[in-house]
């Protein structure tokens, strides 16, 4: 059984619609990378998994059970977290204080405060910065180390690359096997096509709210991508 | 000279009962940017609830009001989760309008029925002579024991609400959900029981400044607004969202309320108006500003 997978699902802003039947499975322990223009709706497709958009019951399925529309909280307590576009960590508080937030959801494993600093060294000098003080790289690993401290099943991880120089971005990535080290399952969404491709066993492709394109990540060509992302 | 450091001691002490007053609209602000008009109002009726409860007790008129205060505190903080929860939750939103005016109904409604209640009359709430006592500082200068204390539990409420927010996991959920309630509440943070939350706390200061407001002045039912007025200009004078800053700026609006009152006994309030309009003019965000 996957460990997540979305039925037909329909996605909205409002009265908007940006998702049609869209059909994304995860297995546990997989990595997979959703790729896609601007507007795609690649973003709206994690909110919608994570509760923070609105989607019928059974429309994403995790663990066997449906939970489409449920709340956020709720969610998070099942062991689905999110770092979302741009960071957004709390501004009034500390590195370390933001990390601490992923407490509340008292999920138990593996991710405690010191295993995020072993996981990311830079961040134990600067536990005691204001989150807006740091730079765009260590906001990044805070950003990551707050959804770990969650202790997810699945960790949706929402343009990592954003607003960071190449070398971070690759920093950042190499983590990432150590992270799953325990089993964990990442979706991760992705402008850049080369990480994408590198870092994930498969990936599919959005084009204007439909799936257009899935496939093993070594094995997709950069035709085939083209085609998909564009449509042309 | 003794007159003048004797009017600046009055006046400090006069601050910390505006910042008593101020101190649950800077937390309520600071959490939720709701702005509650009937804060003074409130108040009020924490005056009277003290007073009447103090009345039937049947103890001695020196522990009476503090022992009806203590049986109020927790009943304070229901009414105060309560009304977030099931009212002012509902009408939080991007727009500050639909708050402003329910509050503002809600003062209205405490008003008359306090008026139906109580009638009109300013009532006082006896502390067994607590309120004429007085400490003598040498150098001819005494102050109000009354006064004294209530600075001092607007100074012990003003470093707790400040250890709270900084060093406890609720202070923490306090300025994450004020930060980004999305976020938030991806972190499992359910943002209506925290808003609750803070509401209840807020309501124990109200309870509290209300107790001993009224047992250091008369209280009236329409008292409410004048209170709110002071409190709003004590929050703004030191900065939204810094309790610290609260208190600074209650100290700050009562020393100018008191060297205009030395002046004329008409110019004391008029001066504090005039201090809060020069810091809207000069620093809008206040002397510490915490709050974005």
């Amino acid at each position: 059984m996957s460990l997540l997978e979305t039925r037909r699902l329909d996605g909205f802003y409002g009265d908007f619609q940006v998702l049609f039947g869209v059909e994304v499975t995860a297995e546990p322990g997989e990595i997979i990378a959703l790729i896609g223009a601007n507007g795609a709706g690649k973003s709206t497709l994690l909110k919608t998994v994570c509760g923070l958009l609105g989607a019928r019951r059974d429309g994403v399925v995790f663990d066997g059970a449906p939970i489409g529309g449920l709340p956020p909280g709720e969610i998070v307590r099942r062991g689905i977290a999110l770092v979302p576009e741009g960071r957004r960590l709390f501004p009034s508080l500390t590195a370390e204080e933001n990390l601490l937030m992923g407490a509340f959801a008292r999920r138990r494993g593996p991710f405690t405060l010191d295993a995020v600093y072993r996981l990311f060294p830079a961040l134990a000098e600067r536990r005691r910065a204001p989150a807006g003080m740091l730079s765009g790289g260590q906001q990044q690993m805070v950003a990551i180390g707050r959804a770990l401290m969650t202790n997810p099943r699945l960790l949706l991880c929402d343009e990592l690359s954003l607003g960071l120089a190449p070398v971070v971005v690759k920093q950042i990535y190499d983590a990432l096997p150590e992270i799953c080290a325990g089993g964990l399952t990442v979706v991760i969404v992705e402008q850049d096509i080369s990480a994408a491709q590198r870092v994930s066993g498969r990936l599919y492709c959005l084009q204007e709210g439909r799936v257009t394109l899935t496939g093993p990540s070594q094995r997709v060509t950069r035709a085939q991508i083209s085609q998909a992302y564009f449509g042309v | 000279m003794a007159g003048w450091v004797s009017t600046l001691i009055q006046g400090v002490l006069l601050g910390g009962l505006y910042a008593l007053f101020a101190m649950g609209q800077s937390l309520i602000f600071g959490v939720l940017r709701l702005t509650n008009t009937a804060q003074g109002d409130f108040i009020i009726l924490g005056s009277f609830a003290v007073l009447s409860l103090a009345a039937r007790l049947g103890v001695p008129a020196l522990a009476a009001p503090w022992l009806a205060l203590v049986i109020l505190l927790p009943l304070a903080f229901a009414a105060g989760y309560g009304l977030q929860r099931l009212v002012l939750n509902r009408v939080l939103g991007r727009d500050p309008l639909p708050s402003l005016v329910v509050t503002f109904g809600l003062g209205i409604v405490i008003q008359n029925l306090l008026q139906e209640i109580y009638s009109a009359d300013p009532r006082f709430i006896e502390s067994g002579g607590l309120n004429d006592a007085s400490l003598a500082l040498g150098g001819g200068l005494a102050v109000g024991t009354l006064p004294l204390l209530i600075f001092g539990v607007a100074v012990a409420i003003a470093a707790a609400l400040h250890g709270l927010f900084t060093h406890t996991a609720i202070g923490r959920a306090f300025r994450a959900v004020s930060d980004d309630r999305e976020v938030a509440e991806l972190m499992g943070l359910d943002h209506r029981h925290v808003y609750a939350l803070a509401t209840g706390l807020a309501f124990l200061l109200v309870a509290v400044a209300g107790g001993l407001h009224g047992m250091k002045t008369t209280v009236a039912p329409s008292d409410g607004p004048a209170l709110l007025l002071y409190g709003f200009e004590a929050v703004i004078i030191g900065g939204m969202g810094s309790f610290l800053g609260t208190l600074l700026g209650g100290i700050i609006l009562g020393v100018t309320q008191v060297i205009g009152f030395r002046f004329d006994p008409g110019w004391g309030v008029w001066l504090g108006h005039m201090v809060f309009l020069a810091m809207l003019l000069l620093r809008p965000a206040g002397l510490f500003p915490k709050t974005r």
